[in-house]
C-alpha cells in the first residue's frame, strides 16, 4: 500500500518514523527527525501530510496538536494556541496569507510512514 | 459660551445632556444632582432586588460633562442667574434646566413616619427595604396601582407574605376596567399575595420597639406586618421652581409650554416635574421626548411637545397586564377566559372601523402588536383580533406607526436603519435607534420586523453544520446517534473543524457519557482535552486535581507540594479555590497524575467545558454568622456535577449567609444560606462581561435545590448555544426568568422528568478520566512528546526562574517568522 500524495524526486532520503497504525484518523503526532520538529497528519480518507511543527503565531512547538478538519474542502490543521487553520496540503495559513509553515514530502513504505526533511 | 445647568440627575436628564452634547452643542454643561450617584434606569429600579448589579442599572456617563452628585439645589437667583446647593456651592448659568423628578406621595395617616414605613422610588429606598425585609415575615403595600404592583411583587421577591391595599374598588383602577380588575385580582392572589381593595387606612400601629407592626382598616380590622411600601401616586418636585417663583400648576408641577420653557424664558422644566398640556406624565417615554424637544429648542429648533402615549405594560411574574389608547370609546367587545385568566378588550369608534384603545389581562398580545395602530383603521374585525391568542394576529405596520413609545421610534425609522447599517439584530437595533432600550416591551415587535424586512439571521454553527447547538443536541439524541463521522455524514458537509468538532464532542459526552478519549471521540476534542490538561503559550500543560469544595487535608496539600517539587512544576493558588501546577511537558503528565491519583486525587476537569469548581465559604462549622454547612453542600455539589459537560464551563459557589463570602452571585448557579435552607441564583457570571446572578427559588430544602439544579444545568445543556454561558443564554431565553422558572420548577413543558433522569444517569457514569487513562497503555501511548522519540522531551522548552519558581522562555517571535 503507498499513500504517497506528491510526486517526490527519488533522490530525497526517507526517515521511517512510525507504524502507520499508530496515527489516528484525524490527528496529528510530532516526529523529530534532523533534529526538526515535523507534525504529521492522517485524514480521514487516510491521506498523509507533514508540516513544520511551529506554530509561526505563537511561538509554540505545537501545530501537530490542533484539530484536524476541512475548510471550504481544503484540509486543514486548527492551531491550538490560537486556532489560526493551516492548510495540510500547502502550510499556507488560511486566515492571514502571509503566514505559512513548512512542508515536508511523507509515504508509507511497508507498513511504516516515512518522511523527508531534505 | 452658553453654559446649561441642569438641576436633578435622574433618567430624564441624563437623556437631556446626552442629546446635547449628541447635536453638538459646545458650550459648557453642568449637572447637579441629589442624589448620591449618577444617573440610573429607574424604570429597570425592581430588577436592582433581583439581581441587577447598580453597575447594570447606571447609564453611561455622558461625555465632556461636570456632574456633581449629593449636591441638592436649595435656591434659584433668577436675577443673577445663579443657583446654590444646599453645601453652599453656586454655580451660573445662561441656560437652567428643571429636571427633578418627582417623589411618592405618603398620605398622612396616622404613623406614616415610623420605622419601618418606605417608599419605592431610589436605590436607597431599595437597599433599606432589602435591609428591613431581613428581619421582617410580613409587608403591605399601599397602592395597587402599577407601581404598588411592581413594590408588593418585589416584597413577594424578598420573602415577605405580602398584602397590597388598594383603595379604589380594584386593582389597577387607573388603567383597567372591572373585568379586567377581576382577572387580575386572581392572578396576584395565585401567587399568594393577599388583595384588600375599597380599603382605606386608618392608623398605622408601632409595636413595642416602636417600629411598624400593623396596619389598621376603617373597619377596626388589622394587618400584621412589619414593613409598609407607599406607592399611593407620585407628586411633582416643584418646590424650588415655587420659591423661585415661577408659574406651577393647581395641583403640583412646573408651568411649560410646547418648547418645555417655563414662565421664566431662561428656565426650562422637563420629565415627571413639568406640567405639559395640562398633563404631569409619570412614564419614561414622554420625559424623554420632553428632554428632547428643550435640547432643540435650546438650539434654537421649534420641536413641541403635544402629548404622548399613555400605554402601559406590566409584567408580574408572568402575568400580563397592559391598557393602551383611550379607555372608553363609543364600542367596545371583549374577550374573557376566566379559567385561562386571559382578559382583553378593545375600544372602537362608533363605525367599528378605528382603533381607540384596548385593555388586556394574562396575554399581552394585543398590546405588542395593536397599540401602534390606535387611531387607526382596524386591520380586521374586533372579535377576530381579540380571538386571534397569545401574540395577537400579525399585522402589517404602516411606516409611520410607533413601535416603541419609550423611545418614540416608527417603524420606518427601525426598517431604515436595519436597511442602512445591515442589522441582523435586536441588540443592532438597540444600538442605532434606542428602540427596546427602556422597558423592552417592543422588543418582539422588532424581531417581528426584523423578519419581515427579510434578514435572514444565519444561525448556522460553522460551514460544516447549518445547525446550532441545540438543533445538532436534538438531532444526536433524537436519533441515537454516537458518532461525529455519521452525524456528519447524514447532517453536515467536510470533515468537521475546531468549531464544530468539540462541540459534538461535547454533545456526546452530554448524552452518552464515557470517556472523552474513546475511540474516534479523541479526535474532535481540543488539545485540552486531549491531552485532559490546560495548554499554556510555551506548548507546556498545567494540572489541576479537583478539591470539593476547596476543603483539603493538610495530607493532600503535602502531595500536591511533593509532586509540584519532585517535577520541577511552577505552584499556584488559583481563583478557583484549589491549586494549579504548571509547566508539564505532555510525557511527564501521566506520571504526575499517577502520584496524584495514588493520593486520592482526581481530574479538576480545567480543561474541560464542564463543571470547573464549587467554591465555598466556611459556613455554619466556624463562622460565627453562617447559617448553613456551605462547605457541606458544595462539596455535595462539586461530587453530583464533576465531569458533567456543557456548552461551555459551569461554575458554582455556596455562601453560608447573606454575607456571601464566596460569591456565589457571580457562578452560573449560586446558592445562599437562609434561615430556612437555600436560596438558588442562575446564571451570574464573571469574566468579560459580568452579570449578577437573578434568584430562581428561595429557602429550598436541601434535596429539592439539588432538583431544581439538576434541571436547571440540564435545560442549559440541551438548549445553549456552543460557547454560551448560562448568563447570555439566559438574556437571550425567550420569555427570560419567568420562563425558566416555568420550565424548571412548573414543569411547564412536561420534561423535568427526562432532565432530571438525564442527571442521574450523568452522576450514575461518572468516573475519574485520569484514573481510566492511567490505567488504560493504549491512551497512554498518545502521551509523548515525539512519537519516533518516546523518551525526548521536547528540547524547545525551556524554564527561567523568578521568584524562586520556574517560567516559561519563549522563542521570540521575530526569530520565529524569519
Ligand atoms: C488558573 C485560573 C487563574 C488563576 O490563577 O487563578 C484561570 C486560568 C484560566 N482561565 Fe479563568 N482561571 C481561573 C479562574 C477564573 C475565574 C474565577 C472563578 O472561577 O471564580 C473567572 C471569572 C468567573 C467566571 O468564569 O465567570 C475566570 C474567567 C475566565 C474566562 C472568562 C469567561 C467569561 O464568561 O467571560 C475565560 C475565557 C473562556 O473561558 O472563554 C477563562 C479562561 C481561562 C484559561 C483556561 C485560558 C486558557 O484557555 O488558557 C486559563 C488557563 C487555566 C490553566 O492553564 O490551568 N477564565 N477564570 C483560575 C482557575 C480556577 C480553577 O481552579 O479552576
Ligand atoms: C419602581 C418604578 C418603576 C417604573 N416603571 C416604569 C415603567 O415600566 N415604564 C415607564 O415608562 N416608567 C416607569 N417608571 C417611571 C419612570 O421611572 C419615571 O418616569 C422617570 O424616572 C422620570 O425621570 P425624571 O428624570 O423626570 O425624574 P426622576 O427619576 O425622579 O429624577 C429626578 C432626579 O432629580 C433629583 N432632584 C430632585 N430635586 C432636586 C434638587 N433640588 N437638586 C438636585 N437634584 C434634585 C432627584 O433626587 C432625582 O434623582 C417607574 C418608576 C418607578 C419608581
Ligand atoms: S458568607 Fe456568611 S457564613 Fe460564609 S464566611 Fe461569609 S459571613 Fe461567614
Ligand atoms: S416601548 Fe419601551 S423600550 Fe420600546
Amino acid at each position: 500500500m503507498t499513500l504517497d500524495l506528491r510526486p517526490a524526486p527519488l533522490s530525497l532520503s526517507w526517515t521511517p518514523v512510525c507504524a502507520y497504525t499508530a496515527l489516528l484518523p484525524e490527528r496529528g503526532a510530532c516526529v523529530l527527525v534532523a533534529d526538526q520538529q515535523i507534525a504529521i497528519f492522517r485524514d480521514f480518507e487516510g491521506r498523509l501530510y507533514a508540516l513544520g511543527n511551529l506554530d509561526p503565531f505563537s511561538g509554540a512547538y505545537v501545530l501537530s496538536r490542533g484539530i484536524v478538519g476541512t475548510r471550504e474542502g481544503e484540509p486543514m490543521v486548527a492551531s491550538p494556541m490560537h486556532k489560526q487553520a493551516f492548510s495540510l496540503v500547502t502550510g499556507r495559513c488560511l486566515d492571514d496569507p502571509a503566514a505559512a509553515v513548512p512542508t515536508y514530502p511523507i509515504r508509507v513504505a511497508d507498513g511504516q510512514v516515512e518522511v523527508s526533511v531534505t | 459660551m452658553t453654559r446649561v445647568v441642569v438641576v436633578g440627575y435622574g433618567p430624564t436628564a441624563h437623556r437631556f445632556v446626552e442629546t446635547l452634547r449628541g447635536k453638538g452643542f459646545e458650550g459648557s454643561i453642568t449637572v447637579l444632582g441629589e442624589e448620591p450617584r449618577p444617573a440610573y434606569d429607574r424604570v429597570a429600579l425592581t430588577s436592582y432586588l433581583d439581581g441587577k448589579s447598580l453597575a447594570d442599572l447606571t447609564y453611561p456617563e455622558p461625555g465632556d460633562v461636570t456632574v456633581r452628585l449629593s449636591a441638592r439645589v436649595a435656591g434659584i437667583d433668577r436675577q443673577a442667574r445663579v443657583v446654590t446647593t444646599e453645601d453652599g456651592h453656586s454655580e451660573p448659568y445662561d441656560v437652567l434646566v428643571l429636571a427633578t423628578g418627582s417623589s411618592p406621595f405618603v398620605p398622612p395617616v396616622p404613623g406614616h413616619d415610623l420605622p419601618g414605613c418606605f417608599v419605592y422610588r431610589t436605590i436607597d429606598d431599595l437597599d433599606a427595604i432589602r435591609l428591613a425585609a431581613q428581619d421582617a415575615t410580613s409587608g403591605i403595600v399601599i397602592g395597587g396601582g402599577l407601581l404598588g404592583l411592581e413594590a408588593a411583587d418585589a416584597l413577594r421577591g424578598l420573602g415577605l407574605a405580602t398584602h397590597v391595599v388598594e383603595m379604589g374598588p380594584w386593582l389597577m383602577p387607573r388603567q383597567i376596567d372591572e373585568g379586567g380588575g377581576v382577572v387580575l385580582r386572581n392572578h396576584v392572589e395565585a401567587l399568594g399575595l393577599t388583595v384588600h381593595t375599597k380599603a382605606g387606612v386608618d392608623a398605622i400601629e408601632a409595636g413595642p420597639d416602636g417600629s411598624v407592626a400593623r396596619l389598621v382598616k376603617p373597619g377596626g380590622e388589622a394587618v400584621e406586618a412589619q414593613i409598609v411600601v407607599f406607592s399611593a401616586g407620585i407628586r411633582p418636585r416643584d418646590e424650588l421652581a415655587r420659591q423661585a417663583g415661577l408659574a406651577v400648576g393647581e395641583r403640583g408641577g412646573i408651568l411649560v409650554d410646547e418648547g418645555m420653557r417655563t414662565d421664566d424664558p431662561a428656565i426650562y422644566a422637563v420629565g415627571e416635574c413639568a406640567l405639559a398640556g395640562g398633563m404631569v406624565y409619570g412614564l419614561a417615554g414622554p420625559c424623554f421626548t420632553q428632554a428632547e424637544v428643550a435640547v432643540d429648542r435650546i438650539l434654537g429648533g421649534t420641536a413641541a411637545f403635544t402629548g404622548a402615549d399613555l400605554s402601559t405594560k406590566l409584567k408580574l411574574l408572568g402575568v400580563d397586564v397592559a391598557s393602551f389608547g383611550t379607555l372608553d370609546g363609543a364600542l367596545d367587545v371583549t374577550f374573557m377566559d376566566p379559567v385561562g385568566g386571559v382578559y382583553k378588550k378593545l375600544f372602537v369608534s362608533d363605525d367599528a372601523r378605528t382603533l381607540l384603545g384596548g385593555i388586556c389581562v394574562g396575554d399581552a398580545g394585543p398590546y405588542t402588536s395593536l397599540r401602534p395602530l390606535v387611531g387607526r383603521e382596524l386591520p380586521a374585525s374586533p372579535t377576530e383580533l381579540l380571538f386571534a391568542g397569545t401574540g395577537g394576529v400579525n399585522v402589517d405596520l404602516p411606516d409611520d406607526a410607533q413601535v416603541c413609545s419609550c423611545n418614540n421610534v416608527t417603524k420606518g425609522q427601525i426598517c431604515e436603519a436595519i436597511a442602512e447599517h445591515s442589522l441582523t439584530d435586536v441588540p443592532g437595533i438597540k444600538a442605532c435607534t434606542r428602540a427596546g432600550a427602556t422597558c423592552g416591551s417592543c422588543v418582539p415587535l422588532l424581531k417581528q420586523i426584523l423578519v419581515s424586512s427579510g434578514v435572514e439571521v444565519s444561525k448556522a454553527m460553522c460551514e460544516h453544520f447549518p445547525h446550532t447547538r441545540a438543533e445538532l443536541f436534538d438531532i444526536v439524541r433524537v436519533r441515537g446517534i454516537t458518532t461525529f463521522s455519521q452525524l456528519i455524514a447524514e447532517h453536515g458537509t467536510g470533515r468537521g473543524c475546531d468549531v464544530c468538532k468539540p462541540t459534538v464532542a461535547s454533545i456526546l459526552a452530554s448524552l452518552m457519557g464515557g470517556h472523552v478519549l474513546e475511540g474516534e471521540r479523541a479526535a474532535l476534542q481540543d488539545t485540552n482535552d486531549h491531552f485532559l490538561a490546560n495548554i499554556q503559550k510555551n506548548g507546556t500543560y498545567s494540572v489541576v486535581p479537583r478539591v470539593p469544595g476547596g476543603e483539603i487535608t493538610p495530607e493532600k496539600l503535602i502531595v500536591i507540594g511533593e509532586v509540584a517539587r519532585d517535577f520541577g512544576l511552577y505552584t499556584k493558588i488559583t481563583g478557583g479555590q484549589r491549586i494549579d501546577l504548571f509547566g508539564a511537558r505532555v510525557e511527564q503528565l501521566p506520571l504526575i497524575w499517577r502520584r496524584l491519583v495514588d493520593a486520592g486525587f482526581e481530574s479538576g476537569h480545567a480543561y474541560g467545558k464542564a463543571l470547573r469548581t464549587v467554591k465555598s465559604c466556611v459556613g455554619s462549622t466556624w463562622c460565627r454568622y453562617g447559617v448553613q454547612d456551605a462547605v457541606g453542600l458544595a462539596i455535595a455539589l462539586e461530587l453530583r456535577y464533576r465531569g458533567l459537560r456543557s456548552p461551555h464551563k459551569l461554575k458554582s459557589a455556596v455562601s453560608g449567609c447573606a454575607r456571601e463570602c464566596a460569591e456565589a452571585r457571580s457562578k452560573d448557579f449560586g446558592i445562599i444560606a437562609t434561615e430556612q435552607g437555600w436560596n438558588l441564583y442562575v446564571a451570574g457570571n464573571g469574566g468579560f462581561t459580568p452579570r449578577h446572578a437573578d434568584l430562581l427559588a428561595g429557602d429550598l430544602p436541601t434535596d429539592e435545590l439539588i432538583r431544581v439544579i439538576d434541571r436547571f444545568l440540564m435545560f442549559y445543556v440541551r438548549t445553549a448555544d456552543r460557547l454560551q454561558r448560562t448568563s447570555v443564554w439566559l438574556e437571550n431565553l425567550d420569555g427570560g426568568l419567568d420562563y425558566l422558572r416555568e420550565v424548571v420548577i412548573e414543569d411547564s413543558l412536561g420534561i423535568c422528568g427526562d432532565l432530571e433522569a438525564q442527571m442521574d444517569r450523568h452522576v450514575a457514569g461518572y468516573f475519574d478520566e485520569w484514573r481510566a487513562t492511567i490505567e488504560d497503555p493504549d491512551k497512554l501511548s498518545r502521551f509523548v512528546s515525539f512519537v519516533n522519540a518516546p523518551g525526548t522531551p521536547d528540547p524547545s522548552i525551556s524554564f527561567a526562574t523568578e521568584r524562586d519558581q520556574i517560567k516559561p522562555v519563549l522563542i521570540p517571535l521575530e526569530v520565529v517568522r524569519s
